[in-house]
C-alpha cells in the first residue's frame, strides 16, 4: 500500500487553444503528504491544479493517476466524489443559491457540524447569503474552506489560500488550512495523536506565493514550475528562502542548465 | 409575434373558444373541493384551507362560488354586486384601464360584473394575504373578469391571486382586466400566479394608480408552459414619494410564447420605481419588456431584465426602455441575455455535484428573486414553487 502513492502525475501536458501551458509535468504526491507549488507569474501553477480537477477550456494529455485510478477522462464531479478537492483562487458568485444549500447539497461527511464549522470560520452570516456574492477576499477564503471542510476530500488542491487576505484572517486561514488538511486533531481516549493523524491525515497541494501559508501548514515537498516544466523539487522552506533572496533567477539558472525533472 | 399591449385588433382567434357552461352551486368552504382541484389551487398560491389568510375568493368558471373576508379591515364581494352597491363603482370603473384599450378589455366589458371587487379600509393592516383564485374547468371556455381593488389611505394589503384549470383541461382563454387604486400612504402587494395547460392562451390587461406616499408592489409568477400570454402592465405614481416595484418570474418552454412586460410612469416628483424580471427559456419565446417614464424631478428608478436561454430552439428578446421628461432624475437599467456560466456550473460540480444537479441548482437560484416587502411566508411559497420546479425537463 505505502509504495502505491495517492496522486501519480505522469507526461502531462495541457494546452489552451494553440498554446502549450503545461509541457511533460510528472510528479507523485504520497498518502499524508503536502507538497507546494512555487513558480513565477505564468509559469502554469493555476493550470496545474485545474487540469488535475478536469476543468474545461483545456486540452490535457497524458496520465493522472489518483487512487489507483487513471481519472484523466473523468468528469468533475466524478474526481470530486472520488474524493478530490479543490479551493479557488477566485470563485464565480451564484446569485439566488445560498451558501448553505450548495454546502448542503455537496456535503459527504460533517453535514452535522456545519454551524460549529461556520462559527469558528466566522461565517455563520454568511450561510444565508448567496454565494460569493459581495464576499471580499478574506470571506471568499473562508468560505473555501468551510466547503471544504463540509465536502471532506482526501486529496486538496489549494490555490493560493492566504491571496487577497488581510493579516487579522491569516492567522484563521491558516488554522482551518489545517483543519482541511485533517492535521489538527486533539488526543482523543486510548489512540495516540500519533495514531489519529496515521488515519485523518490528508494530502495536499498547495499554491503559494507568498509562503505565508507555510506559516500553518507543514508542508513536505516543494515544487518549482517553469515555463510548464518542474524545475525542481526540494524541501520547501530551503527553497522558499532561495526565492525570498533571490528572485527565480535561481531556479532559472538551474533550469536552463537543463536541471530539471 | 412581438404584438404590443395597446394593438386593438385580436391577435388570436377567439373564434376556437366557447362562453356558454353551466353555472356552479356556492361553495361554503375551499376544502369542499376534490383533492385533484385542491392539488391545482395549491400549485397556484391558493390554499384550500386558508391557513394564513385573510380571505378567500374563488370564481369557477362564470360563477363567483365562494367569496369571504375573514379581516374586518377588508371587504371582498364578487365585483358584479360591489357594481350594484356602490352605484357602478364610478371612480373606479373604467378610470385605470381604457374600456376601449383593445378586444379583450372590450370583451370583459361585454361580460361585465366577473372577478372581485377587494378594498381595504383606511388605516387597515392586513397581515395575512387575501386569496382570489379564477379557475377553469372546462376544455376551450373562455373567463372575461374585471377586478377592483383599493387600498384606502394607510392601509397594508396583501393579496394571491392564483390562475389555474382542472386537471385535464388542455387549453381556455383567460382574460382579466384589474384596476388597482393604492391611496395616500398605502402600500398594496399583489402577487399572482400563473399554473396555465400548454394550450392556454391569457390576456391581462392590468393598470395601477397610485397616490402620494403610497407603495404598489407586484410579483408575477408563470413556471409552467402556456402557449401565449402577453401582458404590460401599467403603473403610474401620481403623487410625491409614490414607489412601485414590479417583478416577474418566467420560465418558457417549447411552445410556449411569453411577452411580458412592465412600465411605470413617474408623474410626480420623488417617486421611486423598480423592475425585475428573470426569465428561463428552455425552447419558448419569452420577450421581457420594461418601460420606465421619468415625468417629474427627482424620480429615482431602476430596470433590471435577466435571461437565460437553455435551448437552441428558444429565444428571448429584452427590450428595456427608459425615457427621461425631465433633467433630474436617476434611471438605469441592465439587461443580461445569455447561457448558464460554463464557470458557475465547474464549480458546482467540483464540489461533486452532477452537472445536471448543478444546472438546476443555478436556474433555481436564478429564478430566486430577494423581493423586499413581501411577507416571509408567502416568500416560503414562491421558495417552494420554484424548488419544484421541474427544470431538469430541458
Amino acid at each position: 500500500m505505502k509504495s502505491t502513492p495517492l496522486l501519480d502525475v505522469k507526461d502531462l501536458r495541457v494546452r489552451v487553444g494553440a498554446k502549450e501551458i503545461l509541457k511533460d509535468v510528472n510528479f507523485s504526491i504520497n498518502t499524508g503528504e503536502i507538497h507546494a507549488i512555487f513558480g513565477p507569474n505564468g509559469s502554469g501553477k493555476t493550470t496545474l491544479l485545474n487540469a488535475l480537477m478536469g476543468f474545461s477550456g483545456y486540452t490535457v494529455t497524458g496520465e493522472i493517476w489518483f487512487k489507483g485510478q487513471n481519472i484523466i477522462d473523468l468528469p468533475i464531479d466524478e474526481r470530486a466524489r472520488l474524493g478530490l478537492g479543490i479551493s479557488f483562487q477566485r470563485p464565480p458568485t451564484i446569485r439566488g443559491v445560498k451558501l448553505r444549500e450548495l454546502i448542503t447539497a455537496s456535503a459527504r461527511r460533517n453535514g452535522e457540524r456545519l454551524d460549529e464549522l461556520a462559527r469558528g470560520l466566522n461565517l455563520t452570516d454568511f450561510l444565508e447569503r448567496e454565494i460569493n456574492v459581495g464576499f471580499s477576499g478574506g470571506e471568499i477564503k473562508r468560505a473555501e474552506l468551510l466547503q471544504l471542510l463540509l465536502q471532506d476530500p482526501d486529496m486538496i488542491l489549494l490555490d493560493e489560500p492566504e491571496s487577497g487576505v488581510d493579516l487579522e484572517n491569516i492567522h484563521l486561514i491558516g488554522e482551518y488550512t489545517n483543519h482541511v488538511l485533517g492535521r489538527k486533531q486533539t488526543p482523543k481516549g486510548s489512540r495516540t495523536l500519533k495514531q489519529i493523524y496515521s488515519q485523518t491525515r490528508k494530502s495536499g497541494l498547495v499554491i503559494t506565493h507568498t509562503g505565508h501559508i507555510l506559516e500553518y501548514v507543514n508542508v513536505d515537498v516543494g515544487h518549482v514550475l517553469m515555463e510548464g516544466r518542474i524545475a525542481c523539487q526540494a524541501n520547501p522552506r530551503e527553497m522558499l528562502h532561495t526565492i525570498r533572496d533571490c528572485g527565480f533567477k535561481e531556479c532559472y539558472r538551474c533550469f536552463r542548465q537543463g536541471d530539471h525533472i | 409575434m412581438s404584438t404590443q399591449a395597446g394593438d386593438s385588433a385580436a391577435d388570436l382567434d377567439l373564434s376556437i373558444y366557447r362562453e356558454d357552461v353551466p353555472a356552479h352551486p356556492p361553495l361554503t368552504d375551499l376544502a369542499g373541493l376534490s383533492a385533484g382541484d385542491q392539488k391545482q389551487l395549491l400549485l397556484a398560491g391558493v390554499d384550500p384551507g386558508e391557513k394564513e389568510r385573510s380571505g378567500s375568493f374563488f370564481q369557477m368558471d362564470h360563477s363567483v362560488v365562494h367569496c369571504r373576508s375573514r379581516h374586518e379591515g377588508v371587504e371582498m364581494l364578487a365585483v358584479g354586486d360591489a357594481l350594484q352597491k356602490y352605484d357602478g363603482l364610478k371612480e373606479y370603473w373604467w378610470r385605470a384601464v381604457a374600456v376601449d384599450k383593445d378586444v379583450y378589455t372590450r370583451r370583459a366589458e361585454a361580460r361585465h360584473g366577473q372577478g372581485y371587487f377587494i378594498r381595504a379600509h383606511a388605516g387597515a393592516k392586513v397581515h395575512y394575504p387575501l386569496q382570489a383564485c379564477l379557475y377553469l374547468t372546462e376544455d376551450k371556455l373562455t373567463q372575461d373578469v374585471h377586478n377592483i381593488v383599493i387600498a384606502e389611505e394607510n392601509a397594508e394589503l396583501n393579496i394571491i391571486t392564483g390562475c389555474a384549470t382542472s386537471h385535464g383541461v388542455r387549453s381556455g382563454l383567460h382574460v382579466g382586466v384589474s384596476e388597482f387604486y393604492v391611496k395616500k400612504g398605502a402600500t398594496l402587494s399583489f402577487t399572482m400566479i400563473h399554473h396555465w395547460p400548454e394550450q392556454m392562451a391569457v390576456r391581462p390587461r392590468t393598470a395601477v394608480i397610485v397616490e402620494e406616499g403610497g407603495t404598489f408592489i407586484s410579483n408575477y409568477i408563470c413556471l409552467v408552459p402556456a402557449r401565449d400570454i402577453q401582458m404590460y402592465p401599467s403603473v403610474t405614481l401620481k403623487g410625491p414619494h409614490a414607489a412601485a416595484s414590479l417583478n416577474s418570474v418566467l420560465m418558457a418552454r417549447p411552445g410556449s410564447l411569453m411577452d411580458v412586460g412592465s412600465r411605470v410612469l413617474m408623474e410626480a416628483p420623488d417617486c421611486r420605481a423598480e423592475i425585475i424580471s428573470r426569465a428561463v427559456s428552455t425552447g419558448g419565446k419569452i420577450i421581457a419588456r420594461g418601460h420606465l417614464v421619468g415625468a417629474q424631478a427627482g424620480a429615482k428608478a431602476h430596470l433590471e431584465c435577466k435571461g437565460l436561454l437553455l435551448s437552441k430552439q428558444g429565444a428571448i428578446h429584452a427590450i428595456p426602455e427608459l425615457e427621461a421628461r425631465t433633467p433630474d432624475v436617476e434611471m438605469s437599467h441592465e439587461a443580461a441575455v445569455g447561457k448558464i456560466a460554463r464557470d458557475e456550473i465547474e464549480y458546482l460540480m467540483a464540489r461533486g455535484l452532477s452537472e445536471q444537479d448543478a444546472t438546476s441548482l443555478i436556474i433555481k437560484g436564478f429564478l430566486t428573486l430577494e423581493i423586499v416587502g413581501l411577507p416571509p411566508n408567502l416568500k416560503k411559497e414562491l421558495d417552494r414553487m420554484i424548488a419544484e420546479t421541474d427544470v431538469d425537463a430541458m
